[in-house]
């Protein structure tokens, strides 16, 4: 359903409220000082007088699917048609409030919300059947939305008809949701709710609103992170036809009602800066990190890690790093602010509604209930939307122009003011004893953050410690721009560390690397999922190390989702170019309540990670971002494409899990470790570019 | 220079008085209202705002429109006939052979002038075709599944 017809039908309907105890759902140790999710009631569904079902959910389409597949929880519990179930995400005027879309959370964190109130609404109307029937509800019966009287067959009345003009709010505590063995909903893979928009081009981005009087604005940017503007002549951009240029505090824009003519426009302003000169550059960037991290945190610790060390025969000491790396959304940070009457309007691509609204109601000095903010599709986000810096600008010009402003950053500025993974260093000291178990592991890991950090191994002595994280709190200057959450934060960093640590020790003990796994491995998840992989992988233990065959294997836990990797590849020891040839991947999840939904996300992992695997390193030398478009900045593209395979494991008995992340989290490391064995170079840094890969090759 | 064109635009004549070095995308999107062509990256280097222009893809950031007088331009508005889906729009529909879907008019439309060229293309022709079109969230083994599929498909749709 399209927002505005929702505003057109919206006053009628079933209102099904419910009390939800929300900080079950919420995970507040993961996002410290983040606002604790709401304990009063709250509407996620309603039942239009036309039968159509209407969920409300603070969360946004990003591709992921959401949309889709909590339509599906919604309709399993309510029993209706997933036709007949239209979803409005991302409105804080609509919708309740939710914390944000990241974190792999829509299904595991929203999923049992949506479930919850499905099955109370059918449980209220079917109540109210009974009322209406004067039988009890335990007799009736009810099938897609139509309630029946077994015992009277005259008796037939269809949700729409219960609701039809009336407004209830009714509250029945404790409904049980659907068992597993009941589900006709979940589980399936019906057409995705934005297909047919989104093959016809009518699916609508922030950029494609457009309101009367609506201005473009092309921002003046400094050209380095730490420069500050010294003066700036808009004299020759003010005389073409057409153009506004606004000050506001220290925004000084273009506006025009023509894009293209704005960005025009900007190209005349003469403005000089001066730039710092920090030497920081991205080949010295780590150790810069490893002066400037703080205090490190003790984040997992078992046994003696001296003690292990005494009963060591082999010792490997390495240090793994990766660059920077940026989200590269196809659609840039984009917005649209309207202002009319103190209240704005803000049309924004953002992964968090909730969020911009307290920004954009700060940033304009006005109440946070004067502040609506709309989500439409969003073109991406990976965790780069999870704030809106476009969206307070665009409101902060429709305020000084007094009219509709559209802010749509550039791929330069995109780049620029990208929150990029953290660039980082993990030193991991281990050692094996002689009979080939590993006696201790002792990891420090800087700047990536300590997600998956601790090794989930069977190691007797361990000893891991975290120093800076993957989003605020570090010193100033640690970072030369901002950082943030890059789908599944720290977790490829710490993966690629320690799945490549262990693959260095299976070689010193000359055992092959699943085996390896394997012989540390009670956790039946673990084993499963490596032992799944293998076989559609037709995994054969290698004589020696590196067989020169380019296999690899890596695996990983996320958020309680396991997840093993295996990839074939061929290296070119006179180039380093890699081809990847194929890569399988097999995930536990538990409950899947979109099989289609998952394959996709893993597909989009193992292609997405190919990206920070093998080219994708952001370039910068004092504060200026030298990666400013796609001609250096490579993407994965067609031909990188391996076959690729997912099997999803079998695990009815676990809640659905998020799926969005972990699946990325094993490319670094199932790569790094195919390349060793097709070319016996251990290649150390992310990304493992040729040049790399021909210095590790020279290594030996 | 400002000046009046007059092109086809999938299908029906269009004429639009502008400044005739402004580029294709921008006049599509914002003095006609067809938003379906997306920016990505501004410089030919990310396929968003792929459309046809008398049977070949081209990059619409990057084709003035003065380039465009007396063409052909076909956009993802005019793919379809009416509520029938073009082939490759039904592929990409049952493949589900996108994700965010920013990426997927200029997918269409690339994907689109290969088949008009290429009716019957190998998997080695569709990969090299596709090949500078990016897609972040990685619907890539989906999108050359679906050009596949339409390959072998009947054509149809408008144009």
């Amino acid at each position: 359903m399209r927002r505005r017809d929702f505003f057109a039908v919206a006053g009628s309907g079933l209102f099904v409220f419910f009390k939800a105890d929300l900080d079950a759902f919420q995970e507040p140790a993961r996002f410290p000082g983040r606002q604790a999710g709401p304990t009063d009631f709250n509407a996620y569904l309603r039942i239009g007088a036309d039968g159509r079902v209407t969920c409300l959910v603070g969360k946004v389409e990003l591709g992921q699917g959401s949309m889709t597949a909590l339509a599906q929880l919604l309709a399993e519990e309510l029993d209706v048609p997933f036709d007949s179930v239209d979803m409005v995400m991302g409105d804080t005027d609509l919708c309740p409030y939710d914390m944000g879309t990241f974190g792999s959370m829509c299904i595991r964190m929203l999923g049992p919300v949506v479930r919850a109130a499905g099955a109370e609404a059918r449980a209220v109307l079917i109540q109210m059947a009974a009322e209406q029937f004067k039988a009890p509800p335990e007799r009736l019966q009810e099938k897609a939305g139509v309630i029946t009287d077994p015992l009277a067959p005259d008796k037939r009345v269809t949700y729409a008809q219960l609701v039809e003009g009336k407004r209830i709010e009714r509250h029945i505590p404790n409904v049980p949701v659907k068992p597993v063995a009941a589900f006709t909903v979940i589980g399936k893979s019906p057409r995705r709710k934005d297909a047919l928009e989104k093959v016809t081009g009518k699916a609508e981005y922030a950029g494609d609103i457009a309101l009367p009087g609506m201005l473009h604005a092309r921002i003046l940017r400094p050209p380095a992170h730490g420069a500050t503007l010294k003066s700036v002549d808009t004299t020759a951009a003010e005389k073409l036809p057409g153009v506004r240029v606004v000050r506001e505090g220290d925004l000084i824009a273009v506006l025009h009602e023509r894009p293209d003519m704005a960005e025009q426009a900007l190209g005349l302003f003469k403005a000089q800066f001066d730039r710092p000169h920090t030497g920081l550059d991205d080949k010295t960037i780590f150790d810069h990190l490893l002066q400037t991290a703080p205090k490190p945190q003790v984040v997992g610790n078992g046994g003696d890690v001296v003690g292990g060390e005494q009963l060591s025969k082999t010792i490997v000491d390495e240090t793994y790093l990766n660059s920077y790396v940026a989200h590269a959304s196809m659609e840039t940070h984009t917005a649209v602010a309207s202002i009319e009457n103190g209240k704005a309007t803000v049309w924004a691509s953002t992964q968090a509604p909730f969020s911009v609204k307290s920004a954009v109601a700060q940033a304009l000095g006005i109440e946070p209930e004067n502040v609506h903010i709309v989500t439409p599709y969003v073109g991406g986000g990976f965790g780069g939307k999870s704030g809106a810096p476009q969206a307070v600008e665009a409101a902060r010009l429709a305020k000084a122009a007094g009219k509709p402003v559209q802010v749509v950053w550039d791929r330069a500025e995109e780049f620029f003011f990208d929150t990029f993974r953290p660039a980082a260093v993990v030193k991991i000291r281990s050692g094996i004893t002689a009979a080939g178990k590993i006696a201790f592991w002792d990891a420090k890991v800087y700047a990536a953050g300590e997600r998956e950090a601790a090794p989930f191994y069977d190691i007797p002595n361990h000893h891991t410690e975290s120093a800076g994280g993957w989003q605020g709190g570090n010193p100033a200057g640690m970072h030369p721009f901002a950082i943030g959450p890059w789908r599944a934060p720290s977790a490829n960093t710490n993966t690629f560390a320690r799945e490549s640590h262990i693959d260095i020790l299976a070689a010193k003990a000359g055992v092959d690397p699943l085996q390896f796994r394997l012989n540390h491995l009670t956790d039946p998840r673990m084993r499963r999922a490596l032992e799944t992989v293998a076989k559609q992988f037709a995994w054969k233990p290698a004589a020696k190390t590196p067989s020169g065959r380019g296999v690899g294997v890596a695996c990983n836990i996320y958020s309680n989702v396991y997840v093993a990797t295996m990839a074939e590849l061929a290296v070119s020891k006179t180039t380093g170019k890699v081809q990847v040839k194929r890569v399988v991947t097999a995930l536990d999840a538990g409950v899947i309540v979109n099989p289609d939904g998952l394959r996709q996300q893993m597909e989009g992992c193992i292609t997405m990670g190919l990206g920070y695997c093998l080219t994708e390193e952001v370039r910068f030398k004092d504060g200026e971002v030298l990666d400013r478009n796609f001609d250096t900045y490579q993407l994965p593209r067609f031909s990188w494409l391996p076959k690729i395979e997912t099997i999803i494991i079998d695990n009815p008995g676990l809640a659905a899990q998020g799926c969005g992340e972990p699946p990325i989290t094993t490319m670094g490391a199932v790569i790094a470790n195919a390349i060793y064995d097709a070319a016996g170079a251990r290649v150390l840094q992310l990304p493992m570019t040729p040049a790399r890969i021909l210095e590790a090759i020279k290594k030996g | 220079m400002q000046r009046t064109i007059s092109f086809t635009l999938n299908g029906k004549p269009a004429r639009v008085t502008t400044d005739d070095e402004r580029m294709l995308l921008w006049v599509l999107r914002s003095d006609l209202g067809l938003t379906g062509t997306k920016f990505g990256c501004g410089e030919g280097l990310c396929g968003a705002c792929t459309v046809v222009v008398d049977q070949q893809a081209v990059r619409s950031c990057s084709v003035p429109l003065k380039d465009i007088a007396g063409k052909r331009v076909v956009t993802i508005e005019g793919l379809a006939n009416g509520d029938n889906l073009h082939p490759i729009q039904e592929a990409f529909l049952k493949h589900h052979a996108f994700q965010c879907g920013y990426c997927t008019s200029g997918m269409l439309l690339n994907a689109y002038a290969l088949l008009l060229k290429t009716p019957r293309p190998t998997r080695a022709e569709i990969l090299q075709h596709m090949e500078d079109n990016l897609c972040r969230c990685g619907a890539h083994v989906r999108i050359v599944e679906a050009i596949q599929e339409a390959a072998g498909a009947p054509k149809g749709g408008a144009l």
